[in-house]
């Protein structure tokens, strides 16, 4: 398709790429801030600063919250912010992977499935698990389970239809697998219509109010996703040539892409079993920073991480204050914010080649 | 008397109550004699004579039957009709109604809370007349469903005792707990993503009776009564009682929510006044409704 492009976006990258990550890092830094600093409770810039300063035990400042506003600020606002820079970078950084390993602009985090698998394990937890079972704890689980599940099966359709000569093959098993999943994940939900509130809530996406402790689970599948892909990141380069000429360069594409797309899929499988389906992240945020940077993978797939990060930070400000004190769900600002910004890069892409 | 009573009927009513010529010639002690018409808001429904395979596919219209002694009248209610036990429980639907499924019980009456898809047009083809009673916005909409369920079964004298004996009860728990109740804040938690009911709601209107203040009014925008709260916003309101519709079906109960980041500050969490309420309860408005202030009185009580 456009062999060539990559090769002259890497040599413009190589003495961009620092500026860039440079300018991504203070996005995020000023998203995480907006994050904390904004809510629909008003705790005041100076008290927050005042608050942050006494827990960093800067000499002499003492936090002039009261306890219940260093509560909301400390268990409730901070882990969210953090939860979010960590959900959103992972889904970006997932979505740049798989449109590099799939050579496929369009492709997103949930490609292979996953989120049609996490929807019916979610579905099965909130309908057939005992109520002591339900909650928190079981529902990430149950979720995580079916977003492997399903991208299990789509690998083993892949494989059995020839998966090592087309990416594409795979595409396509992932696509009958999402369909096969959200019909059996209808079907559950219909039949357990008195937990349709439940499920709808779950599927339309957002930051859980759990504190540190989803921090925690969630922290280390984003870490290691991270350090595998991004390890990888000039394999990545070499993919998006085509699988004939990464082979000649010496890479093992079958080996690479089955790594990557597995470091892809665990990242984005406790992103989803946490905060449910959170779209158009995995789509805009790289194709944002493609367009305004130029850069290749090797650049790109860091800086989705931290853009990802600060994008999803405030698209939950948003959620949290638009409407204050009532909640938007994430996944309606994601998508009201992602499907015009699609609309345009499909527009500017298209002036481009004409 | 009885042109009291029908002056009376009218003026309450949110949905007006027409006895044909016969039954207004009948008295409050003998059963009113069949046909009878009532209007509801989906139209008028006429029901030649005393129904005797009732199908339910309302749970809260199924508990009003079962209520005014027209239990033995049911031969099939739906699979969410869990009250009363004794209730013939079965695969049906009212979310998803399957015409034929129904009609298969050969009923001579029909009540669900819906009407999707053609359901009561269909079944009237089948000359089976459908009551569709849907959510009450109001006590007094509650109550004339009740009324009407009475009259279009024959037991219209019991229909009006179950009212009387549900408002005198309500009026004595709410007068009981008032002189606290009114200086108080209450949440009512519907999902533990923080989905509540406003005063907008039937639910809410139960706090509104106590002369509790709702936190969840002022986060419900677009005025549909059920608006989904921010976790800041509940616990800088610090509401003194909360009640949980969710123990049933997310397993919620005061040690999960005391255990949530933030909320041990929260005043209902320090002092206990968190009531765990049957989710079916708070979502029906039958005659279990005096459960629930019953419920929501015990909660303030606790509050010294």
């Amino acid at each position: 398709m456009a062999t060539v492009a990559p090769t002259v976006a890497d040599v413009r990258a190589r003495g961009l790429a620092p500026l860039w990550i440079g300018a991504a890092l203070v996005f995020l830094a000023g998203a995480v801030l907006i994050g904390v600093l904004v809510g629909p409770v008003d705790l005041g810039l100076g008290p927050i600063l005042s608050s942050v300063g006494a827990r960093l035990h800067v000499p002499g400042v003492t936090s002039s919250l009261s306890p219940t506003e260093n509560a909301i600020l400390w268990e409730i606002r901070m882990p969210r912010v953090v939860l979010a820079a960590l959900v959103g970078g992972m889904l970006a950084l997932s979505g740049a992977t798989y449109q590099g390993v799939f050579r496929n602009p369009l492709a997103d985090p949930y490609l292979l499935g996953v989120a049609a698998g996490a929807g019916l394990g979610a579905t099965l937890a909130i309908a057939y698990l005992p109520e002591g079972l339900r909650g928190q704890q079981a529902l990430p689980v149950a979720a995580f389970l079916g977003g492997a599940c399903a991208v299990v099966l789509t690998y083993s359709v892949g494989r059995s239809a020839g998966l090592g000569r087309n990416a594409a093959t795979l595409v396509l098993a992932g696509v009958t697998v999402a369909s096969f999943f959200t019909a059996l994940q209808t079907f559950v939900q219909q039949e357990n219509s008195d937990t349709l509130q439940q499920v709808y809530t779950w599927i339309l996406g957002s930051i859980p109010n759990s504190g540190w402790s989803d921090v925690l689970l969630i922290l280390p599948y984003v870490a290691l996703a991270s350090v595998v892909i991004l390890s990888h990141r000039r394999v990545v380069d070499v993919l998006s040539l085509g699988d004939e000429e990464a082979e000649s360069l010496g890479v093992d594409v079958r080996r690479v892409r089955l790594v990557l797309v597995v470091a892809a899929t665990v990242g984005t499988a406790a992103a989803v079993a946490f905060c449910g389906l959170i779209g158009f992240v995995g789509i805009i945020v790289p194709h944002a920073i493609r367009m305004l940077s130029g850069v290749g993978y090797r650049a790109l797939l860091p800086l989705a991480l931290i853009v990802g990060g600060g994008f999803l930070v405030l698209a939950d400000v948003i959620a949290r204050t638009a409407l204050a004190p009532e909640e938007i769900p994430l996944g309606i600002v994601t998508a009201f914010f992602g499907a015009p910004f699609f609309a345009l890069v499909l527009r500017t892409t298209r002036g481009g080649a004409g | 008397m009885l042109r009291f009573s029908l002056v009376a009927a009218l003026t309450l009513a949110a949905l007006v109550l027409v006895g044909s010529s016969a039954s207004a010639g009948s008295t409050r002690s003998t059963p009113r004699a069949f046909p009878v018409t009532i209007v509801t808001s989906a139209g008028k429904v006429t029901v030649t004579k005393r129904p005797r395979r009732i199908v339910s596919i309302s749970p809260t219209a199924t508990e009003d039957l079962f209520a005014v002694g027209a239990g033995r009248q049911v031969i099939a209610v739906d699979n969410q009709s869990d009250y009363p036990k004794s209730a013939p429980k079965t695969a049906l639907s009212g979310f998803t109604p399957n015409v034929e499924a129904i009609a298969a019980y050969r009923p001579d009456l029909v009540v669900a809370e819906y009407d999707p898809k053609g359901l009561s047009e269909a079944l009237n083809k089948l000359g089976i007349p459908v009551i569709i009673q849907g959510t009450a916005a109001s006590f007094k909409g509650a109550y004339q469903q009740i009324r009407q369920l009475g009259l279009v079964t024959g037991h219209t004298p019991a229909a009006e005792r179950v009212i009387s004996r549900m408002k005198t009860r309500i009026a004595a728990i709410v007068r009981a707990a008032r002189p606290k109740s009114t200086h108080l804040s209450v949440y009512h938690e519907i999902t533990p993503d923080l989905y509540s009911a406003s005063s907008k709601s039937f639910v809410g209107k139960v706090y509104a009776a106590f002369g509790l203040r709702n936190i969840a009014d002022a986060a419900d925008n677009a005025g549909t009564g059920y608006p989904q709260l921010s976790a800041e916003y509940v616990v800088a309101q610090s509401p003194d009682v909360i009640v949980l519709a969710d123990s049933v079906c997310c397993g919620q109960t005061p040690t999960t929510v005391a255990a949530r980041p933030g909320w041990d500050h929260i005043k209902a969490v320090r002092t206990g006044s968190i009531v765990r309420i049957d989710d079916s309860i708070a979502s029906r408005w039958g005659p279990r409704l005096v459960n629930f202030f019953r419920a929501v009185a015990s909660a303030i009580a606790r509050l010294s």
